[in-house]
């Protein structure tokens, strides 16, 4: 409306009796009070004071804060060209590493969390105890880190890929026995049935009328877990477990930074393919509406 | 009772029954073709990984009694004494621990913030221009692909020792990973509330003000928490590498074997998981009925 020569506009104006009614009939539209926006203002101020508090309880320094921007921004100009120098073999075999340590530690945690799928999952086992307690177990399990998993197995097994696959293994059963036990108390009950009523036994049941339906949906768990796994694995070299990190963090503390470079985009690109593949892989399994698409 | 089963006569019965083997063979045939991918792909990864099953087997009584050692001496008699020797540093690691939870809070806050920024330019119904979205959203990708630990190590050779590189680290990683889920929940908003402010001729910060962020903000809450609960397992192994919270006493305790320790920090580190969870779910409980009552 800013030029009022141009061709008259047809404007909706309500009439003033309109305006009366409608106020009086809406009072929360017109002025909704200030109830709404004060609980707005308070938990917003709330978080803003919490984290002031969280800063100075942690000693964050703002002038350490702008100096190692500065140090990053010099870094990363030292990181152009990504450059493997003449490791490039090393870190290929790493990289096989990192790979067999997702691959193996999905599959195996997968194996061992299976039965525990049935077992913690109320329609299977009617006892609430039973349930109850593998329940807590699993949860446990998953509440420690797979870094720490990592440390303990190479404390126990010794330095190397090996420790890698059973640390990711542990954490998996955590992850994969909660869900394995969501995705068999929400399938359906009627081919079970139909198995009793045919005269099968509690394990034929489970086998003819429960396995074939959760199948697939574990199939594409274990693909999806695989897909986060295999970002987990390149890390778990960090504290000595073989892969990728183990180079990474070896090349940071020496702070050759033209390998950090290199060692990263091989992360990136490892990730982005088996990303790619695993999801043409699910939808192929369920179908392409069911799928958390990346 | 006889009961009726209508058997077809011989000459057709059996093509159906010679179809019925056939599409069994080829079910069979396929079960067996993925049965020897994956076997393959275990090999060859057994391979890669170092996997010595005797070894693991010879050693495997070490993992038992690694399991054995950490677990406190605690006598019945003198319950007290035991425990407070269990947890004799326990008003250090309590500390560490609090540390541990304000690092995620932070991390959480900074990189929920940058995905609330980013997360409108990247959905594809509020921003037409392809080279914005595009670039927001491999900006997100890139920072939810490298792993925290990886930031949280370079940022410790750029910004020093302590807590500051630990939550800039989850900070950037959380910016990727909400800023996708938060992209996703703007593109499944209703769009008549937009067309309504654009047709009054709202600018495109006001349209995203009134428009989008009152059907987003109850779900976006929901996700940081989920968020937050992961951020405080990260938060607690980002010590490893010298970013701050309990994580560098753990890593101390596991590598110098103080084995009671080990018990008493990852009890903490469980406990505090399990409470962050619990309070975490009765929170999004809350935020999503508020969003279903509406």
């Amino acid at each position: 409306m800013s030029d009022p020569s141009a061709a008259p506009r047809a404007r909706i104006s309500p009439a003033p009796g309109d305006v009366a009614r409608l106020a009086a009939a809406y009072p929360a539209a017109l002025d909704p009070g200030i109830g709404p926006k004060l609980q707005a203002i308070a938990s917003i101020g709330f978080a803003v004071l919490l984290a002031i508090y969280a800063g100075w309880q942690l000693g964050l320094d703002f002038g350490r804060l702008t100096s190692g921007i500065g140090q990053l921004l010099h870094f990363i100009t030292l990181m152009m060209p990504p450059d493997p120098g003449t490791q490039l073999p090393l870190y290929i075999h790493a990289l096989g590493e990192t790979l067999a340590i997702a691959f193996l530690g999905t599959l195996l945690g997968a194996a061992i969390a299976f039965p525990f799928g049935f077992l913690a999952a109320k329609t299977v086992i009617p006892n609430i105890f039973a349930h109850f307690m593998v329940r807590r177990v699993l949860d446990t399990v998953r509440g420690i880190d797979k870094l720490i998993w990592a440390l303990i197995y190479v404390t126990v097994v010794g330095l190397g890929p090996f420790a890698g696959i059973l640390a990711i293994a542990t954490s998996s059963i955590g992850e994969f026995g909660k869900l394995f036990s969501e995705a068999v108390e929400a399938l359906d009950r009627k081919p079970v049935e139909g198995v009793t009523a045919a005269g099968g036994s509690k394990l034929e049941a489970v086998r003819f009328g429960m396995l074939p339906q959760v199948l697939p949906v574990l199939a594409s768990q274990l693909l999806y877990y695989f897909e986060s796994n295999a970002r987990q694995s390149t890390i778990v070299g960090i504290v000595g477990a073989g892969g990728l990190g183990l180079h990474l963090a070896e090349q940071i503390r020496v702070l050759e930074w033209n390998k950090v470079s290199f060692l990263i985009l091989m992360m990136l690109v490892m990730v982005a393919v088996i990303d790619f593949i695993s999801s043409r892989l699910r939808f192929a399994i369920i179908g392409r509406n069911a799928g958390t698409d990346q | 009772m006889p009961s009726a089963i209508p058997i077809l006569p011989e000459g057709q019965l059996a093509p159906q029954l010679a179809r019925y083997d056939a599409a069994l063979r080829s079910r069979r045939l396929k079960s067996f073709a993925v049965a020897l991918v994956i076997g393959v792909c275990i090999v060859l990864s057994a391979v890669m990984g170092e996997v010595k099953p005797a070894v693991f087997v010879q050693n495997s009584g070490r993992l038992g009694d690694y399991f054995w050692n950490i677990a406190p001496v605690l006598r019945p008699d003198h319950l007290g004494g035991d425990l407070a020797e269990w947890y004799w540093n326990l008003d250090h690691w309590l500390k560490l621990l609090w540390d541990t939870l304000l690092i995620a809070y932070l991390g959480t806050l900074l990189g929920g913030v940058g995905a609330f920024i980013l997360c409108f330019l990247a959905s594809a119904n509020l921003v037409r221009s392809p080279f914005i979205r595009l670039t927001a959203r491999r900006f997100l990708e890139f920072c939810r692909t490298v792993p925290e630990l990886v930031f949280a190590l370079l940022f410790v050779v750029a910004f020093g020792l302590g807590p500051l590189p630990g939550v800039l680290a989850l900070a950037i990683h959380t910016m990727g990973a909400l800023g996708k889920l938060f992209a996703e929940v703007v593109e499944n908003i209703d769009m008549k509330p937009v067309d309504g402010a654009t047709a009054a001729g709202a600018t495109w910060v006001q349209t995203v003000r009134f428009a989008v962020v009152p059907q987003v903000n109850s779900n976006f809450a929901s996700y940081a928490l989920l968020r937050f609960e992961i951020n405080v397992r990260e938060a607690s192994v980002m010590g490893f590498v010298g970013a701050g919270g309990i994580g560098q006493d753990l890593i101390e305790a596991i590598r110098k074997f103080y084995y009671s320790d080990v018990s008493a920090i990852l009890l903490l580190i469980i406990a505090t998981v399990m409470i962050i969870d619990l309070v975490t779910e009765r929170l999004r409980h809350r935020l999503i009925g508020m969003e279903s009552g509406r």
